[in-house]
């Protein structure tokens, strides 16, 4: 089976800087695959040209096999969903409204609506009586299980993830890594995870990709990068934090 | 829902209804905000004669009168007191939306027809004929200016004439604003006398008296019937030199009225010698009631009907609700209209800097200036349209800009969210964008309205009615009762509308939900990337 996602030389500069120099990736069906880096390495990057939030200066993504236009990209981001650090829930919207919002506009039935929500919150273990309730409401946790469940409502074929634990404190992260690999196993969902904390890309990824300064430097697994580094820098990211991960 | 239905059960003008319908689908929530001081009153002044009058305590008596006589007649008749200054009420009358107002040979001969020649009555009317103006005969007295000093000042100088003042280049001297600019005023006057002072400055008719009085200004201009020139035990300088043209009165009024009008208009002529002229500016100012003075014409002679004096609070009514109407369908435009510039001014860029530029500008123009400039506009002229024009052009700044800053504070994050779930550029703006800024939409609704409250007063100015109306004659008056008559509903108005907005802005959810918008983001978001941020460079 082809790649879900298939990047072919594809670069982005911002105004002041290149973000990515021309790379070439697949992200298979099915797996977890991490990108991590150094804060600035282009990560981010990746996702957000997935997403259409910015678009690449030259080569091309693919998704599913055809290649992201701005034509598209509204029809494909409704098979993605998308997770970032904060939630980025609607604060005026309760967690239900959040959730539903996409199902809403494209008018899906009630019924299907209502089974859905349930399996998610049974999914996620979310409590429905949170539901009616506002972001502001919520704890830090409970926010991230409802943009997951947000970004999963429409059963989407890509989840991308942004640092998504990245602001909760350790015991709720702890937890909550647990449950998304659950999840993820569960539904053989085909993810893409960003993060800078090699310890979570250890725990989540099939595939690692290790970014630096707008370059894919390494990928492959875990004992890939700590016993075959293809450079200095390899070896010196997966020293500095392999106290974490190692023992 | 008790507050929609209002406008039909005053049984007022439909197609407002709708735009307000109209706009309550699309904006939702933020439309009962305004519906609040809303409420639709256009009365509808039939086809009744119009009178004008400036902004003096004579013209005010004269156009009473002419009211009075024109309805004594069968002609119904309306009084638009205190308009503003000639060449206001010259287009006034040219653009139809007055039928007469008193004018004075002299300022037809120097400020309308523009010409330094002495002209007799009938030269006077050969000329107005092509703009479809006619005169009366003379109403029976001469108005002309003069200089007036303070009675021990001119005795311990010895001042009789004007040419005496130019052994006192000391002598502070205060103008109305249309005497120094008149072609028959201050500059010529100056020139023929040969006159020293310096000191010259600008100031209100009616509060040059008091300067007068209390030693800020030495001499003034005035009018020779004013009352006020006994009241303050005045001398008037004898013009010596014969400076000063005639300034007979008379009625200036449109060809094109009904004959029966006309005829009555002119029962006036020669009715008004100078002594009773005087007579009752003096009772107009004592009873601080031009009607009252009115009557005194009208006693002995043409045995009219006594003017039913209007009860305080029916005056009252009427000047709030007009003064609502200004404010409220001014308001309504300067939402449907700056709403989406303000939309548009969010995304940056020059249109978004033309556009906040724009609003800008227009808030830096005198209130004053904006009127003046468009009366002489077609459309607008001496009308309720010309106050709501200028009102919803001030009431937009806020509106604009706090709309556009509102969309610009939505954090980044939030904004790309809103993209990556995949909704249409039209549902981001209503469902995510716009609630989200609607507590700032809010706030800048709220700021128009209060400021289209206060600066309703100036429609006076132009004869539009509203709690300006006993502002402006108790200045002109030098009453101060008749000011806070207007000044204090004006005040209570405005602390109105400002605590409704604010009692909205706690509305709790499920009505209202901004309350929580601000909170909500502050709580999620420590950082606030949004502003710097614009809708286009995030949809690219």
């Amino acid at each position: 089976m082809s790649a879900l996602v298939q990047f072919v030389d594809v670069s982005k500069r911002y105004a002041n800087a290149p973000a990515l120099h021309s790379t070439n990736l697949a992200i298979e069906r099915g797996k977890t695959t991490v990108l991590i880096g150094p804060s600035g390495c282009g990560k981010s990057t990746l996702l957000r040209l997935i997403i259409g939030l910015i678009t690449p200066d030259s080569g091309t993504i693919a998704f599913d096999g055809s290649q992201i236009t701005p034509a598209n990209i509204d029809t494909l981001r409704r098979r993605i969903g998308y997770v970032i650090q904060e939630g980025g829930l609607f604060p005026h919207l309760t967690a239900r409204a959040n959730i539903l919002l996409m199902a809403r506009y494209l008018e899906k039935s009630q019924d299907e609506m209502r089974t859905r929500l349930l399996e998610l919150c049974e999914l996620t273990r979310f409590s429905g009586n949170l539901l009616s309730r506002y972001p502001i409401e919520l704890s830090g946790g409970q926010r991230q299980r409802v943009s997951l469940m947000r970004a999963l409502m429409l059963s989407p074929e890509l989840l991308l993830l942004d640092e998504p634990l990245g602001a909760l404190d350790p015991l709720v992260r702890a937890s909550l890594q647990k449950e998304l690999k659950e999840i993820f196993t569960r539904l053989r969902q085909t993810t893409l995870f960003v993060t800078h904390d090699l310890a979570e890309a250890a725990y989540f990824g099939d595939e690692i990709v290790l970014m630096n300064e707008g370059h894919i430097v390494q990928q492959g697994s875990l004992v890939d990068l700590r016993e075959k580094p293809v450079s200095d820098f390899v070896s010196e990211f997966i020293n500095s934090q392999r106290a974490l991960v190692f023992t | 829902m008790k507050l929609l239905s209002r406008p039909k059960s005053v049984g007022r003008d439909l197609s407002l209804l709708a735009v307000a319908r109209a706009h309550r689908r699309g904006l939702g929530r933020l439309t009962l905000s305004f519906l609040i001081l809303f409420v639709a009153v256009f009365s509808a002044n039939a086809q009744s004669a119009v009178i004008g009058s400036k902004k003096f305590t004579e013209s005010y008596v004269l156009g009473e009168i002419a009211k009075r006589t024109l309805n004594d007649a069968g002609v119904p008749a309306e009084h638009r007191q205190g308009i503003g200054g000639t060449i206001i009420l010259w287009q006034a009358l040219r653009g139809g939306q007055v039928d007469a107002y008193p004018e004075y040979t002299g300022t037809i001969a120097q400020e309308i027809l523009k010409t330094d020649r002495k002209l007799s009555l009938n030269e006077i009317r050969e000329a107005l004929e092509k703009f479809e103006v006619g005169a009366t005969e003379p109403l029976g007295f001469n108005n002309t200016y003069a200089l007036v000093m303070r009675r021990s000042e001119a005795e311990r100088l010895g001042l009789h004439a004007i040419s005496d003042l130019r052994n006192h280049p000391e002598l502070k001297i205060g103008l109305t604003h249309e005497f120094l600019d008149r072609q028959d005023g201050w500059q010529p006057l100056r020139a023929r006398y040969g006159l020293p002072q310096q000191n010259v400055i600008g100031i209100d008719h009616a509060l040059g008296y008091a300067a007068l009085k209390n030693g800020s200004i030495d001499v003034k201009d005035a009018y020779s019937t004013d009352a006020k020139i006994a009241d303050y035990d005045l001398v008037t300088l004898e013009d010596d030199l014969q400076f000063f043209p005639r300034y007979d009165a008379v009625f200036l009024y449109r060809l094109s009225l009904p004959a029966s009008t006309i005829t009555a208009l002119r029962k006036l002529e020669g009715t008004l010698e100078e002594t009773r002229m005087i007579r009752l500016n003096a009772e107009a100012e004592r009873t601080r009631n031009y009607a009252r003075a009115a009557n005194l014409y009208f006693q002995g002679g043409t045995g009219s009907t006594t003017a039913a004096g209007e009860s305080f609070w029916h005056k009252l009514t009427r000047w709030t609700l007009r003064h609502l109407e200004l404010a409220g369908f001014s308001l309504l435009l300067a939402v449907i209209v700056g709403i989406p510039l303000g939309i548009i001014a969010s995304r940056g860029g020059p249109t978004g800097h033309a556009i906040l530029g724009f609003a800008s500008v227009v808030q830096t123009i005198p209130s004053l200036a904006l009127l003046a400039l468009l009366v002489p506009v077609p459309f607008f002229g001496i009308s309720v349209r010309t106050a709501i024009a200028a009102l919803f052009l001030y009431g937009l700044l806020p509106i604009v800009r706090n709309t556009a800053s509102g969309l610009q504070d939505i954090p980044r994050s939030l904004r790309e969210s809103a993209v990556a779930l995949g909704l249409s550029p039209m549902a981001r703006l209503w469902q995510i964008y716009l609630p989200m800024a609607s507590r700032s939409i809010l706030a800048g609704i709220k700021t128009s309205a209060v400021i289209n409250i206060g600066t309703a007063t100036l429609a006076a100015l132009i004869g539009a009615g509203g709690l300006g109306e006993p502002i402006l004659s108790g200045l002109n008056l030098n009453d101060h009762i008749t000011i806070l008559e207007g000044a204090i509903p004006a005040a209570l108005l405005a602390l109105l509308v400002q605590w409704g907005f604010d009692l909205l802005d706690r509305v709790p959810t499920g009505i209202l939900p901004v309350g929580f918008i601000l909170a909500g983001t502050d709580a999620c978001l420590p950082h606030r990337l949004g502003s710097l941020c614009s809708v286009r460079a995030l949809e690219a």
